[in-house]
């Protein structure tokens, strides 16, 4: 019976002969459900662990890299931020509300199970385009969920990204970033200990739902996925909240051996992660797992991802003082099995033995592809595409058609439905500045947190594109004022198996390795997401950065408004013209193509160092990143927030003035600064090589472009641009 | 003088009001655990926002059956002063401690913004601090804050001058623009008959630093403290 199954449950011929190879028999029904789902692309990484293996993981303040719950960088004062980025797509394209909130809910678990309290979450949301119901539903059910969830565990949800395209139309990504504090000597691993150990089980009873979620991650979408709903698991906030403190205070009180959430592939994920450390084995007792429902089979037990629960190993004696806590908080605790030293993984009912199998075939003997890739059809042309064969725009008409764009739009609507204040550390809020500032209670330091990832440049040119959304990252923490230090990262691609979705993996991960590597900004977790297709196609290929940085004096964050009239406006980095890829030419000449502009890592990395000196020293009265919709459009945003103008001139560089306001190639910034200031920030950029350009001052009502003959050019009033920009995306979504 | 704060499962702004009262206002303060049936002799308590009981059948519905809860309506009669802030203004409308109940945001969205308040009294023990109509700052984060009653409860609120804070523009001015939530007559805060117990949906506990940009909160439990030093209560 069960060869008939196998390829239903994911796995190929190869695979399903391997396992009897590994067995030394054909697995049963039992055996080969949990195989099959740890050896989903979900849990097992199987297509992209070689790529991943170019990821710099190293570094003077790393002390965990990937491979565990999350990972962990030293920011002094015996302190650790804990953080990872996971990915929960398919389910949202399926539940939208549920399977944002579950994925919310499963990112938390990976950070308190390290013994870190969660202090931040930030989200990467892509969809297709707001004029279809389908997709305003995925939309609103999305953000609801993720702020049902959120709002209730306490945790601020600070910052994040939105982006719309047609490409996410049936499978909208639905990325999440927890970050969590922790003293340096509380960190707890996943580890089972020594054989005999009990394994606890607490939190949520066991039911259908989740039921092989991991191996539905790992296929493509299709008609009948919508079928697969008991797929996607309901989440309970509440239990969560329950969850954090119990586990926190058995940490506190050094109770636990090891903690391990249950996640992708359940009871067995985590029983068998945890049993692999050390070489371990595990016995489970299925009839001691508590159920919510009735006549549940073993299988049903042993691969159910019913949400909030954690498995526990508690120290030797100490069953009792943790069961107290449990109970303080509500919550039952059950004795379902203990480590053994047999290196095995069985699962019995009472005294039948119903599963047997080597733990490292489970976690460390699943086959691993290296695919074949070809570059991008479209590539060439794109590289290639010459701009001078468009028409020159009517700039005004331009800049109002980029401020209205759903990707350029105040986010608003988004982020006031996630309490971003609860913990009372937010110092600069969502849509405040490039990146979420957080003070750290206790210290006078700031932790700086920001995602970032332009799909649409990783899909013209995914070397550059990979770069340019490490960069951006880094970049966005810099203008804070903080230093960026690691990042975590989710991969969310199409099918891997497909020679062209391989090339765009293998580019991107090249590039982001690049820019890690050179600023020095580690990879310490991520999380890959594969099989992003769907009817449509493949999404554009997407990479997020979910980067932290630290800043010494969190008082000294700069923010994204003008402040003071009669400021100067600088540029840092120069005048650029590249126009690939760019948002403005998809919203005025309907086209997504060009040349990704490169990026320059020497200067980025000047500039980063520039942005912290300036900030440190209270040089910068506002700071903003040029990214989408370019120089016009960052200055435009600043306006707005501080509802104060400004008046200045571009150059005569002999290029297209559309090109110079609307590119968005990377390494530069604006500031404003007190004139006094003006000659200790020209100093300082010419220490770092950074070009600088004087544009003009803030002041007025409205926002002037003029030309080098001081004739305006483009010209919007503030209360305009803010009526456009501010409304544009809650229009829509009437 | 001595605060207590109640921490029902699932609240979730304890540890806010927490460090604003101990660490930033250097307040004596203990936590009540929603089991206990004693105050540890506190002379103000604050039930803190949150989502208690995850909110699950109607928010504040549940967390009012806890046991501390029948302590703290004992404490409301005997005159001590409460205050319900977010998830704590609804678990006293819930225990009956308040007139009115909440319904949903009229957006049907959860809400987390800044908006300005009215403060309609300067005579409270909760607003001393404040101008007579100041206009203040402070933020929302909530999915159920529409306050609503019956015409003939609000008239009495009214007359008896119970409604203390209302939503307003920055200058004052009143308008469906500058309600968060659709609540009636632009609520935002009211207080018992007695007035030693206030509920209100705006979270003081998040405007009481520079640094997060406020101190309009600070100013509403420094109020407190200074009725308390000059009514020369709480001092044995």
């Amino acid at each position: 019976m069960a060869h008939i199954s196998f390829i239903e449950m994911g796995l190929t011929q190869e695979e399903f002969e391997r396992i009897n190879m590994l067995l030394g028999r054909e697995p049963n029904e039992i055996e080969l459900g949990m195989f099959a789902v740890m050896w989903s692309e979900h849990c097992s990484y199987k297509n992209s662990r070689p790529l991943l293996s170019i990821f710099p993981t190293r570094g003077p303040r790393v002390i965990q890299g990937p491979g565990e719950n999350a990972g962990i960088i030293d920011i002094g004062d015996g302190q650790a931020l804990v953080f990872k980025i996971e990915s929960h797509n398919h389910p949202s394209a399926i539940e939208p509300y549920q399977g944002a909130a579950t994925g919310v809910g499963g990112i938390v678990r990976d950070i308190f199970t390290m013994g870190a309290r969660p202090v931040a979450l930030l989200n990467s949301l892509r969809f297709g385009e707001l004029d279809q119901p389908r997709v305003r539903e995925l939309f609103s059910g999305v953000v609801a969920g993720i702020s049902g969830y959120g709002n209730c565990i306490g945790i601020p949800n600070v910052g994040g990204e939105v982006f719309f395209h047609p490409s996410y139309r049936d499978n909208p990504l639905v990325n999440a970033m927890c970050v969590g504090l922790v003293a340096v000597d509380d960190i707890a691993y996943a580890v089972a200990g020594e054989p005999g150990s009990l394994l606890m089980l607490v939190g949520s009873k066991t039911g259908r739902d989740g039921i092989h979620g991991a191996t539905f991650a790992s296929e493509e979408l299709s008609e009948q996925s919508r079928d697969k709903r008991p797929a996607v698991q309901v989440g309970d906030p509440f239990m969560e909240k329950l969850l954090i403190e119990a586990c926190l205070q058995l940490i506190q009180e050094d109770l636990v051996v090891g903690m391990q959430d249950l996640g992708a592939a359940g009871l067995t994920g985590s029983v068998a992660e945890a049993a692999s450390k050390e070489c371990r084995g595990a016995v489970i007792d299925v009839l001691q797992v508590p159920r919510r429902e009735k006549d549940m089979t073993p299988y049903e037990v042993m691969l159910s991802e019913s949400q909030e629960r954690m498995l526990i190993i508690p120290r030797e004696g100490q069953e009792d003082r943790i069961r107290a806590i449990f109970e303080r908080w509500g919550l039952d605790a059950a004795v379902i099995g203990r480590v053994t030293g047999d290196g095995k993984f069985r699962v019995v009912a009472g005294e039948q033995e119903l599963a047997r199998i080597p733990v490292r075939a489970l976690t460390e003997e699943c086959p691993v592809y290296v695919r074949d890739e070809k570059e991008g059809d479209y590539f060439a042309a794109a590289c290639g595409y010459n701009f001078a064969q468009l028409s020159s725009p009517d700039l005004n008409q331009a800049l109002r058609g980029l401020l209205a764009s759903p990707n350029i739009a105040s986010k608003k609507w988004v982020y006031s439905q996630y309490d971003h204040q609860v913990m009372t550390n937010t110092v600069i809020p969502p849509g405040g500045g490039e990146a979420a500032l957080l003070r750290i209670k206790g210290t006078n330091k700031g932790m700086a947190l920001t995602i970032d990832g332009n799909s649409r440049l990783v899909y013209l040119d995914p070397y550059r594109g990979g770069l340019a959304a490490v960069c951006e990252a880094a970049r966005n923490i810099a203008c804070v004022g903080a230093k960026p230090l690691a990042f975590t990262n989710c991969l969310n691609f199409g099918n891997p198996e497909k020679l062209d979705i391989y090339w765009q993996l293998k580019q991107a991960i090249t590039g982001m390795a690049e820019a890690a590597a050179y600023l020095e900004t580690p990879v310490v977790s991520g999380n890959v997401s594969l099989y992003n297709e769907s009817a449509a196609g493949a999404v554009l290929p997407t990479p997020t950065v979910g980067m932290v940085g630290i800043i010494a004096d969190v008082s000294k964050g700069v923010t994204r408004s003008f402040k003071q009239r009669g400021d100067l406006i600088i540029l840092l980095g120069g005048f650029r013209d590249e126009l690939g890829g760019s948002e403005y030419i998809k919203t005025y000449h309907g086209l997504e193509t060009g040349a990704v502009p490169p990026v320059n890592l020497e200067a980025e990395k000047g500039l980063i160092e520039l942005l912290q000196e300036g900030a440190g020293k209270g040089l910068f009265q506002s700071c903003t990143d040029i990214s989408l919709g370019g120089l016009a459009i960052v200055l435009a945003k600043s306006a707005i927030i501080s509802g104060m103008g400004f008046d200045l001139s571009l150059p005569d560089l002999e290029k297209p003035m559309e090109a110079l306001l609307f590119s968005e190639a990377p390494g530069r910034v604006v500031v404003s600064l007190n004139p006094a200031n003006r000659k200790q920030v020209e100093q300082a950029a010419q220490k770092y090589g950074i070009f600088m350009d004087v544009l003009g001052y803030t002041g007025g009502e409205k926002m002037v472009f003029r030309n080098l003959n001081r004739e305006i050019i483009m010209a919007l009033k503030v209360e305009e641009a803010s009526q456009i920009w501010e409304e544009a995306l809650a229009c829509l979504m009437i | 003088m001595k605060f207590g704060i109640t921490v029902f499962p699932g609240s979730n702004c304890d540890a806010d009001c927490y460090y604003v009262l101990k660490d930033v206002m250097k307040y004596e303060v203990e936590y009540i655990w929603h089991r206990d049936t004693d105050l540890k002799g506190c002379d103000v308590i604050i039930l803190p926002g949150g989502f208690s009981y995850g909110d699950y059948l109607r928010t504040g519905a549940i967390a009012r059956f806890s046991p501390v809860m029948s302590r703290v309506v004992d404490f409301a009669r005997e005159g001590g002063l409460i205050i319900g802030i977010c998830n704590g203004f609804q678990i006293l409308l819930e225990a009956g401690l308040l007139p009115g109940a909440m319904l949903r945001n009229r957006s049907l969205r959860f809400v987390c913004t800044g908006v300005h308040l009215r403060v309609k009294r300067n005579d409270t023990p909760f607003s001393g601090f404040f101008a007579q109509n100041e206009i203040i700052s402070l933020p929302v984060a909530h999915g159920e804050g529409n306050y609503f009653c019956d015409p003939v409860t609000l008239a009495e609120m009214d007359r008896a001058g119970q409604i203390l804070f209302t939503y307003c523009g920055p200058g004052g001015e009143e308008g469906p623009e500058y309600n968060p939530n659709g609540s009636l007559a632009h609520i935002a805060g009211i207080t018992n008959k007695e007035g030693n117990v206030l509920g209100l949906m705006p979270h003081p506990e998040r405007a009481a630093e520079d640094l997060l940009g406020g101190r309009d909160g600070y100013k509403l439990f420094a109020s407190i403290g200074d009725y308390f030093s000059r009514s020369g209560k709480g001092e044995a």
